[in-house]
């Protein structure tokens, strides 16, 4: 009799059963697939796809935590093997690179040519190229470059039924055809596996400068509000706080040529201290907070920029991010306090633009709450879902409203 | 006879007025004919119907009698598209945003502004300027263009080598979907949560929808400027230029070049004054913080000085910067000066690979005899090549059209685009192919399913069918009637 196994074994040389550590945020797998190419990929998922296989892709799995549990699951599609740059050309600022890629090791590569991708952060840098589009993870720099979804050039995806789809090209400039990798951006591989990406870079900076000070949740929003509207041109916009009613530490990152960057940051330390009522210091090495992942549970919360004040004063937890891009990380209670807390964080976004999300937090602790919040368009993205993977099959019930 | 669409388009003029009011209903054929194409001029249908809607709901109405009748719909901005992505349907409405152009907030706190899909895209920044923030994309008809047509086309500009397309400016819109509902993508916060139905809304040529308000970023005005023009012997010489200047780590605003024909036709048309002899010349803009500007400046001179430039001026102030600006601007216009008509192309090819491809395209001129004027964003790899033809002559435009064609298959060769920022629309949807297979574009079309599943939102735009692709693709004629009036420039 040909076994599920044997099945997925001739699709795929490397297919092993799963084992405990390979439960997706409490729901055991029963196989892991390990394919080396785009190709390989496919077969497995057409084959899975023949089976009627539930599946979910991995990388480094660091946040197969983050949104809910699949309500069911069979296999994990592990893309680790696939850890190539496939073509560099730096005089392009253009890399092209598989989904297995660890970030770090990325970075490292860029780091050589003086490059980068301008994708930081803890969380960003712990995972992979697929990992970091599935969940859309971005760090302080996003203030000046975007996040994912604004440096994806170009994207390979497996659908459920194994076709491979690509989209975009290797050229930074081109509207040729449907920007379809804004869709897979955060959307946690339930659209399709993710294997190939190509990236726009960024020249590694000569000098980088970071500026902070701490005040009370007005002061130091009217300090951001200063800086925003100057014309220092800083990178990123940071800050942390530790507890409610604490006090918040504000940072700011310029980065430029040697010359000039001590005046420059000197100019932003002034604007700063000046609005903030106490003196910012200016360092020349990074801040050990900054871009730091809290600890689990944690929510994203949005807020238009004038609402910032509001949330630092207000909200519960703790509470660091990029201010300036309007996109924060609050740290939670791990206990019964957590529903309250996040419907609170809720209410305080709502009124300024914005969404709370509680992206990560032990499996018991998400049973009954939402993790999502109100999502407009709900629609249409559940149309879309169907359209891509009719059977439902890509990370079940991991999405929104069910998806 | 009418015919059996004709009858349902019938249905529609006579129900719509009652919701738009008689005025905003044209089914008069002499002015039907006014929207009969968009900037590409050699693509024209008649509509059948045009309406004109002054609110969200008024389209959502629209919308909702196209999709109740089977009705094929098209929408429309300012009308200058280089694209014929606002071709009309000649059995289907043309939904003209015209009528819309309230700002309806300006909120520099927030760094943003909502405007209806009809607003002028300068206009948000001239909304802007007196706080001292503006809109960044800035296509070169930005004086008429509108921003529901930057939206559906994801537009460009000289400028997005730094600051990105419109994509990257976009907070949310106000769409009404295919089967009429107002629905919102984003919002005025980043990471809205589900799907980015936004991202995958922006550049969709208007296929999946039509965008209603658009809450736009604003960005702080830079606190300083710099332009430089620089002359060299010829196009190698520029092209290390900027290799040069990338390969330093400098992102400048903008990077344009001309080559020597392109040179020829802006200082027939306009004067600009350019340094005599010249086989190509580079404009380079760079902003920030004044202290980054002028060491990089620096840098940027000595890289020009290095790859061979023997000409180098300095605007000292905007009046010299708009001088440099002015000849680019006009050379599309310009080349009418030379030519009797023209090709426009917008293919993109790797940065590196442009001295080799301008090569090549030279070869492909002088093996033929078909002339080509170079003008483009030599930054970004946007290359512009205009293909001179003159239609009287016998063969002329057979042979322009192939070679145009020829410099697309050039440019997706080195692994480039065929469209960079003009869009695929109507002219470029039979080559799309070249560039992904089967597979590549059944998935796209799954996103424009999920979104118009009986396919009436601008239909027969962006992806090949037989009856498109059955016709030859590509030539300009004659002049846009914004051009002609000298409301517009192309780019």
């Amino acid at each position: 009799m040909v076994t599920t196994l044997d099945g997925l074994r001739a699709a795929c040389g490397e297919v092993t059963e799963a084992g405990a550590d390979d439960a997706v945020d409490g729901v055991p797998a029963r196989w892991v697939a390990w394919p080396g190419s785009t190709e390989e990929v496919s077969a497995v998922l057409r084959a899975a796809a023949g089976l009627g296989l539930r599946i979910v892709a991995r990388g480094t799995g660091t946040r197969l935590a983050w949104g809910l549990p699949p309500t069911d699951l069979d296999l994990i599609v592990d893309v680790s093997r696939m850890d190539a740059v496939l073509a560099h050309t730096a005089g392009d600022l253009v890399v092209t690179v598989q989904a297995g890629l660890r970030m770090v090791a990325l970075q490292d590569a860029l780091a050589r040519h003086r490059q980068r991708l301008a994708l930081d952060g803890g969380d960003t840098l712990a995972g992979t190229i697929g990992g970091t589009i599935a969940t859309a993870s971005s760090g302080p720099l996003r203030y000046r470059y975007g996040s994912v979804r604004d440096l994806l050039i170009g994207i390979t995806v497996v659908l459920a039924d194994g076709t491979i789809a690509r989209a975009g090209g290797t050229v930074v400039k081109n509207v040729a055809g449907f920007d379809m990798g804004k869709l897979y951006a955060g959307s946690l591989g339930t659209l399709g596996v993710i294997t190939e990406a190509v990236w726009r870079l960024h020249p590694l900076p000569d000098a980088r400068r970071w500026i902070t000070t701490a005040g009370d949740p007005a002061h130091t929003a009217a300090a951001i509000a200063a800086v925003r509207a100057s014309q220092h041109d800083p990178v990123a916009l940071e800050v942390d706080r530790a507890a409610p009613g604490g006090a918040v530490t504000v940072g700011v990152a310029v980065e430029g040529v040697t010359d000039g960057i001590d005046a420059r940051a000197d100019a932003v330390a002034d604007l700063l201290g000046t609005a903030a009522g106490t003196a910012a210091t200016v360092a020349d090495h990074i801040p050990d907070w900054w871009g730091q992942p809290l600890p689990a549970p944690h929510a994203t919360v949005t807020c238009e920029p004038t609402g910032l004040a509001d949330l630092l004063a207000t909200s519960p937890g703790s509470l660091r991010g990029s201010a300036g891009a309007g996109v924060l990380t609050a740290g939670l209670s791990d206990d019964d306090r957590l529903g309250a807390e996040l419907a609170l964080l809720r209410e305080t976004a709502w009124r300024h633009g914005g969404h709370a999300v509680l992206r990560c937090a032990a499996p018991p602790r998400k049973t009954g709450l939402d993790v999502w919040g109100p999502v407009p368009a709900l629609t249409l993205m559940r149309r879309l879902k169907d359209q891509f993977d009719p059977e439902h099959r890509l990370a079940p019930g991991r999405f929104v409203g069910g998806i | 006879m009418t015919t059996y669409q004709g009858a349902k388009l019938a249905v529609l003029a006579a129900e719509l007025p009652a919701v738009l009011g008689s005025h905003a209903v044209i089914t008069d054929r002499q002015r039907l004919r006014t929207y009969e194409c968009d900037g590409l001029t050699q693509h024209r249908v008649v509509p059948g119907l045009v309406v004109l809607p002054e609110s969200a709901e008024q389209i959502a109405a629209v919308v909702r009698a196209c999709a109740a009748q089977g009705v094929p719909f098209v929408a429309r901005g300012s009308g200058t598209g280089l694209s014929g992505g606002a071709l009309p349907h000649a059995e289907g409405v043309l939904i003209v945003t015209s009528r819309m152009r309230r700002i309806l907030e300006v909120d520099v706190a927030n760094e943003r502004a909502i405007v209806e899909p009809g607003v002028i895209n300068l206009d948000v920044t001239k909304a802007a300027a007196p706080y001292g923030w503006y809109f960044a994309p800035d296509p070169s008809s930005q004086q008429v263009c509108s921003v529901g047509g930057n939206v559906a086309e994801n537009s460009g500009g000289a400028h997005c080598l730094k600051y990105g397309f419109t994509t990257h400016h976009v907070l949310g819109a106000e769409v009404v979907t295919p089967d009429g509902e107002l629905v919102w993508l984003g919002g005025t916060t980043r990471d809205v949560p589900g799907y980015d139905l936004l991202g995958a809304f922006v550049g969709s040529e208007g296929t999946i929808g039509i965008a209603t308000k658009i809450v736009v970023r604003l960005l702080r005005q830079p606190e300083s400027v710099r332009c430089l023009l620089a002359a060299f012997p010829g196009v190698d010489e520029a092209g290390a230029a900027v290799s040069a200047i990338i390969a330093d780590g400098v992102t400048p605003a903008a990077i344009e070049m001309m080559d020597a024909l392109a040179i020829e036709a802006a200082e027939a048309a306009v004067a600009c004054g350019y340094p005599e002899g010249a086989g190509a010349v580079l404009i380079v803009e760079l902003d920030g913080p004044a202290a980054e500007v002028e060491h990089t400046f620096a840098a940027v001179r000595d890289h020009c000085t290095g790859a061979g430039a023997f000409e180098i001026r300095l605007a000292r102030d905007a009046a010299e910067r708009a001088l440099f600006w002015k000849g680019r601007k006009s050379a599309f216009a310009a080349v009418g000066r030379i030519s009797p008509d023209y090709i426009v192309q917008d293919g993109v090819i790797p940065r590196t690979v442009l001295p080799d491809v301008l090569r090549r395209i030279a070869e492909l001129s002088a093996g033929t005899g078909v002339r080509v004027a170079n003008v483009f964003h030599a930054g970004d790899g946007n290359l512009h090549p205009l293909v001179l033809f003159d239609e009287a002559k016998p063969g002329e435009a057979q042979a322009a059209e192939e070679l145009s064609g020829a410099i697309l298959d050039l440019c997706i060769s080195y692994g480039g685009s065929i469209t960079g920022e003009h869009g695929v629309g109507t002219d470029k949807a039979c080559h799309l192919p070249r560039m992904f297979s089967t597979d590549d574009l059944d998935t796209m079309q799954r996103l424009r399913r999920a979104f118009d599943p009986a396919g009436v939102c601008n239909p027969g735009k962006v992806f090949p069918t037989p009856r498109l692709c059955g016709e030859v693709p590509g030539k300009r004629k004659g002049v846009h009637p914004l051009q002609a009036a000298g409301l517009a420039e192309q780019f």
